[in-house]
């Protein structure tokens, strides 16, 4: 079994890096450091050596030019030894390594290209997160199901998982066929679904952004490069849960899962 | 040449801006639109090529569904077009994102000197005139304070060819310099110099400053250091900002002679009498367990979490802004107050957000005074200046309120509160302690300074009116205060800063001279300050608030380090001077004296104020309550009022539990809706302790007696807390005043009045604090609250926010106020009295007078908290709700539909002194919580309680709330669904506010 090391990067308007790191550190990695995007930017700091890269969320740039836009900009055109950080990523995830972005971090990867990498073609927008319908930021708890025949390794073994939402600019869109491609594909690993039925939705609010075929989250075709507008580090402890106070649950919040998932991973197979 | 890129959506795609503003225009404004759609436009100052253009355009635009035109207009398919674009000067974040960008996308062939300025266009379809797009324009989409806008029929912009270019450059070409003000002129000179300059000094003032300078001593030093015979403009000013009553709580510091009747009684310092003694007595009674560390004289208060950890919190009020910006002012007073923890100590982590505002009834119907928002407006406006100042930040925002009276029309109130976090000690050193040395280093870190904010302090010390300047409005940005935040805290735990302080009211004047106090004095160079344009004077450089700045003190060895990891982190931190042994603040301009200040005068040379209090006790009103026909129908008309309704719609935009350690959310129950008493969060993951935050207020009863006004506003705070699980025994609390102006003049002939309700606020202050042996740590007042032109004037009623902080050893031993299971059995804890003055009840049936609520014995009250508080811990307590606005009636209500569950009362149970039952059901007697047991509990909790508790009900499954009356007859009978839907109907979240 190898050691598992996560980087959790930080900075610039990124907002859950503590959280996200501790999550990793419940999960069982053996390293998790947190790193400022300036160290990336000025070669103090690089991917290698990570097996896992977290992608918080946040607002990048405050998501001046729409989310994690000028960001993208940014890893795009900073050069480090003749690579973009972009290239640093892709590199990184060719090599086999794994990458995860929460809410805005999701929001850098479908920019970035990074998701959902539709025919392996990494750094090429293929859809893109944009403003929700109703047009505004809300945050609440969401009722998701996972599509078991997903690639995607963070939700492997989830069946029903309840996370907050917290986001204006979260619904997926994309030309209708790539929707339909990322559906039959199986590269929406998790779906809003209505919690009284298990299908998956459209309707306001249980799908909080309209996103089509309620998918809440994308991964590539190796299921290793995975992002979720929900936030399974806000959901680390029974406590978190809205409604903890009412009902048993397990002391360990159900979003810790997606952290264990990816550890595991690394620990079985890197 | 200038340019335009214009990006708008691909055909096909939903443009959800676009909705969301034509029914904005529908619901707010009344104007039938068939379709609004937006363009946003980047104008780019800059010489590019067509190549360098279409490579920026296409990097700013989102490839998948948006597409771009550069120098050719974008807009087809509509009726009207506006273009809302920034005034010069203000703060235009995306066009300082989009100038980054272009820097990196284009690298040198976009140079310092460039810029992009953003404006958007809004295409709006539909049959409407040119008034009426005028109309949507001011009344929606633009503030005519700090944004601009254009109006195109189609026709118009197709014979144009689309819009022109143009460019919202400060263009100054004024030379920088100081000017001698001579002050020898006449009083009425005196008073006219005043009022020009915004100082808002009085004649007294003034004239303390004109004898200073008439000082043999003092020409002599000036002489001496190069400085002409009369004060420069910068001296005048920063007198008036450091003598600012925003800056001085000069009436907080009077003598005061206040008479109640035949008894009068002399207050020196109405801050020391009431505030801090009120601190010193607890920390006595407190002994070996007093949990302070930093009172009253840093940023923030500070004490003791665990012994790993302080907490720090500080409470603000950004008022008068937000009555000219709503959206600017409550952004700029979130992340304006998030520097004060930040900047306290050697600096705090910020963990949580709280925000109460004060607001005129949103469906006002009347004539809107010159000047005057709409109050729709100001709520939105708010609302979404602290969803972007708390969201962007990463801050949670996890309590507040919305307190609704149609005097709140002539200045709203926007508190905004901020709690952090800190290692109790740093590199080896106490946290909550700093203090820079001569030698040391001045910088100022963060945004650059422009006029914007400039007499933000003087401004807030005078009511609104005519002149009240627009320079004193501005608009936040978060992003650079988190690189900023973010780097600072990194600083910190290198130990690369002696001492840090924020940039608030009076911006450098203040924050200097403050860490100045410490070394002794210092010298600046204001020609050093990084300006956003050129142009300033050096009093402009030295006042202005613009935001986003902190100053720190770095010892010279270390400044390297310092300025590398700035410039790394994104962060502008620039060397403005050195702290020296004093005892003279010293001021240059590229190395020409431009003011000298004695630190001692300047902090002590203002006289203090005398002033006349004179209470006049209010007659008895015995109120006559009317035969009512149906009480079902009167409850869900209660639940639907201002005060009273939900709040979701605001909540749910603000995020509230970033940073992982949310334990009670603002909204709770089986349908995550109901209304927390207060929020629990654990600042620190690791462990299982929890920091819970609450408020008390209640302006309405100012209206009748401000003592019990405050005594009600201590005990919801208190109260509120303890529902959720917090130790009564370990709480902080901060007081914010907003008053009226309470000084006695030809415009305030009232003031003695007023006055009077002040000194009896601070007394209960003081009451209830030391009998709850509850610390005050950190505090703030803004007096002057009024709205002035012409013949119409505005007071607020004067309103105390009482903020209490405690904690939770064991968070998962929290509670919250939603009904658990049928069969729990309901408690009414506390005595219910005939309090119906100011209640909600009585404004709703139209009828006067009454007793307002009292706080009868504080002393028993607080023991019964501690006795609830040991029931919780015992865990015995499967929810619990206080009492407030509406009474025992909403507070049943309130937690039978957030369990969803039935509920059975018999008013016949409840204790103390209720005629009728509308007194039962409405009374707002303070001291008083709904708590449900489950049956299993029963005997332990009632052994817990004594007889401070009485079974009144039961939860049932029945998913109706009955209540039998006194005679024994129902009296109220209604389905729980109805009674949230009428709860809920009022602000309904994504419609915005409805009829």
């Amino acid at each position: 079994m190898s050691k598992a090391r996560a980087i959790v990067l930080a900075g610039n308007g990124i907002n859950c890096e503590k959280e996200t790191a501790y999550a990793c550190r419940l999960a069982g990695a053996d390293d998790v450091d947190i790193v400022y995007l300036w160290d990336l930017a000025a070669g103090e700091a690089s991917l290698d050596g990570y097996q896992l890269v977290c992608c918080p969320g946040g607002f990048l740039d405050g998501d001046d030019l729409g989310s994690a836009r000028a960001s993208a900009i940014r890893l795009r055109h900073t050069q480090i030894n003749g690579q973009s950080l972009l290239e640093q990523f892709s590199t990184h995830a060719k090599q086999g390594g794994l990458v995860l972005g929460i809410c805005n971090g999701f929001q850098l990867m479908i920019k970035l290209g990074l998701l959902p990498a539709l025919d392996n073609q990494l750094g090429v927008p293929q859809a893109t997160l944009t403003w929700n319908n109703s047009g505004r930021f809300e945050d609440r708890w969401v009722a998701l199901k996972a599509d078991p025949e997903s690639p995607c390794i963070f939700t492997k073994g989830v069946e029903y998982m309840e996370l907050p939402v917290r986001h204006g600019e979260g619904q997926i869109v994309a030309p209708e066929e790539t929707m339909i491609q990322i559906r039959q594909r199986h590269q929406g690993p998790l779906m809003y679904i209505d919690p009284n039925t298990g299908a998956a939705t459209e309707e306001y609010p249980l799908n909080p952004n309209g996103t089509r075929f309620g998918i809440a989250a994308l991964t590539d075709t190796t299921g290793r490069l995975f992002g979720l507008m929900p936030h399974p580090e806000a959901f680390l402890h029974r406590t978190n849960h809205p409604r903890w106070t009412r009902e048993t649950l397990p002391e360990e919040g159900a979003g810790l899962q997606i952290f264990t998932n990816a550890i595991n991973y690394i620990k079985e197979n890197m | 040449m200038p340019h335009r890129i214009e990006i708008k959506l691909k055909s096909g795609y939903n443009d959800a801006n676009g909705a969301r503003t034509a029914s904005e225009i529908q619901s707010y404004l009344g104007y039938r639109v068939d379709g609004v759609k937006v363009v946003d436009v980047y104008t780019i100052d800059a010489e590019l090529d067509a190549q360098s253009l279409s490579s920026l355009a296409a990097e700013l635009c989102d490839p998948v569904i948006q597409e771009w035109a550069v120098d050719s207009p974008m807009a087809s398919e509509f009726d009207w077009l506006v273009e809302v674009a920034f005034r010069p000067g203000v703060t235009d974040n995306v066009g300082r994102t989009a100038t980054e960008s272009a820097r990196m996308v284009l690298t040198d062939a976009f140079g310092k000197e460039n810029a992009i300025y953003t404006s958007r266009q809004y295409l709006i379809k539909g049959e409407l005139d040119r008034n009426s797009v005028e109309d949507i324009a001011t009344g929606l989409l633009c503030n005519t304070l700090i944004q601009r806008h254009r109006i195109a029929f189609k026709d118009e912009f197709n014979w144009d060819g689309g819009m022109s270019v143009e460019v919202p450059k400060v263009t100054e070409t004024a030379t920088p310099e100081a000017k001698a003000i001579s002050l020898e002129i006449s009083d009425e000179e005196l008073v006219q110099l005043s009022r020009e300059m915004t100082l808002a000094l009085s004649l007294e003032e003034m004239k303390v400053i004109q004898a200073y300078y008439r000082r043999d001593d003092v020409q002599a030093l000036r002489n001496e250091k190069g400085l002409p015979k009369a004060p420069t403009d910068v001296e005048i000013e920063v007198f008036a900002q450091t003598w600012s009553e925003h800056c001085k709580h000069k009436i907080f510091s009077a003598n005061i002679d206040y008479r109640d009747g035949e008894n009068s009684e002399q207050i020196s310092s109405l801050y020391k009498s009431y505030i801090q003694k009120t601190t010193k007595e607890v920390r006595t009674l407190l002994g070996d367990e007093d949990y302070c560390l930093s009172v009253f004289k840093d940023n923030a208060g500070v004490w003791k979490f665990t012994d790993d950890w302080n907490v720090v919190f500080k409470v603000e009020t950004h008022n008068s802004p937000s009555a000219l910006d709503p959206y600017g002012g409550a952004l700029t007073g979130i992340v304006g107050v998030n520097r004060d923890p930040h900047g306290t100590g050697k600096g705090s982590s910020l963990f949580c957000n709280t925000n109460v505002f004060c607001l005129a009834d949103p469906f006002y119907k009347g004539e809107l005074p010159p000047r005057l928002l709409h109050p729709r407006r100001v709520m939105e406006g708010v609302r979404e200046g602290v969803e972007h100042g708390g969201n962007k930040s990463g801050i949670p925002t996890v309590n507040g309120s919305l307190v609704f009276d149609e005097r709140f029309l002539g200045k709203p109130l926007v508190f905004c509160g901020t709690g952090g976090i800190m290692p109790a000690e740093i590199n080896g050193e106490p946290s909550h302690e700093k203090l820079a040395y001569p030698g040391d280093r001045v910088i100022m870190v963060g945004g650059r300074i422009g006029k914007d904010g400039i007499h933000g302090a003087t401004f807030s010390s005078e009511e609104l009116h005519e002149g009240s300047p627009a320079t004193a409005v501005q608009i936040g940005d978060p992003i650079t205060q988190k690189r900023m935040t973010d780097f600072l805290l990194r600083a910190r735990d290198e130990g690369l800063m002696t001492c840090l302080t924020d940039n608030g009211a009076g911006g450098l004047s203040s924050s200097i001279g403050e860490m100045a106090e410490g070394p002794g004095g210092a010298r600046i160079d204001l020609a050093h300050a990084p300006l956003k344009y050129q142009g300033l004077q050096p009093w402009e450089i030295f006042i202005s608030e613009a935001q986003e700045r902190m100053t720190a003190a770095v010892s010279p060895e270390k400044l390297d380090r310092f300025k590398f990891l700035a410039e790394e982190m994104g962060v502008e931190a620039t060397d403005l001077g050195e702290y020296t042994a004093g005892p003279w603040l010293e001021l240059f301009y590229d190395g020409q004296p431009v003011a000298v200040f004695d630190m001692d005068f300047l902090h002590n040379g203002l006289p203090k104020m005398n002033l006349n209090a004179i209470w006049e006790a209010p007659e008895d009103a015995p109120v006559t309550l009317p035969a009512r026909e149906d009480l079902t129908d009167d409850l869900n008309a209660m639940l639907g009022r201002l005060d009273i309704c939900s709040k979701e719609y605001w909540v749910r935009q603000y995020d509230h539990e970033v940073q992982g350690g949310s334990v009670v959310k603002p909204l709770c129950g089986a349908e995550h809706d109901g209304p927390s008493d207060a929020a629990v969060v654990r600042p620190i993951l690791e462990l299982m302790k929890g920091v819970a935050v609450s408020h008390g207020i209640c302006p309405r009863y100012s209206d009748i007696d401000a003592y019990h006004m405050s005594a009600c506003a201590v005990d919801e705070a208190m109260r509120n807390l303890v529902c959720v699980g917090a130790n009564p025994d370990k709480v902080a609390a901060l007081d914010n005043f907003c008053w009226c102006d309470p000084v006695k003049s030809s415009g305030t002939p009232d003031g003695e009045y007023k006055l009077a309700q002040l000194v009896r606020s601070a007394k209960a202050l003081k009451d209830v604090c030391v009998a709850y042996r509850m610390p005050l740590v950190s505090g703030k007042d803004s007096m002057k609250n009024d709205y002035s032109i012409g013949d119409t004037k505005i007071s607020i009623p004067p309103t105390l926010l009482v903020t209490a902080v405690g904690e939770l050893d064991d968070v998962s031993l929290a509670v919250t106020m939603d009904a658990k299971k049928a069969g729990d059995l309901v408690y009414l804890v506390g005595d219910t009295f005939n309090d119906m003055g100011k209640s909600q009840y009585l404004d709703m049936i139209g009828v006067d007078g009454g007793c307002v609520p009292k706080l009868r014995n504080p002393e028993n009250t607080i023991q019964t908290y501690r006795w609830l508080h040991r029931a919780i811990k015992g865990k015995l307590v499967a929810s619990c709700h206080d009492l407030s606005d509406g009474g025992l009636a909403v507070a049943a209500a309130e937690t039978a539909f957030s369990g969803n569950l039935g509920m059975r009362l018999d008013l016949r149970n409840v204790k103390g002194d209720v005629p009728r039952d509308e007194i039962a059901l409405f009374s707002e007697t303070p001291g008083r919580l709904l708590v449900t047991v489950a049956p299993s509990s029963k005997e332990a909790f009632e052994v817990v309680m004594g007889d401070v508790a009485t079974c009144i009900g039961q939860i049932n499954e029945e998913t109706r709330l009955r209540i039998t009356g006194l005679e024994g007859d129902t009296i109220i009978d209604s389905d729980i669904s109805r009674l949230k839907g009428s709860w809920q109907k009022t602000l309904r979240f994504s419609e915005g506010p409805n009829e």
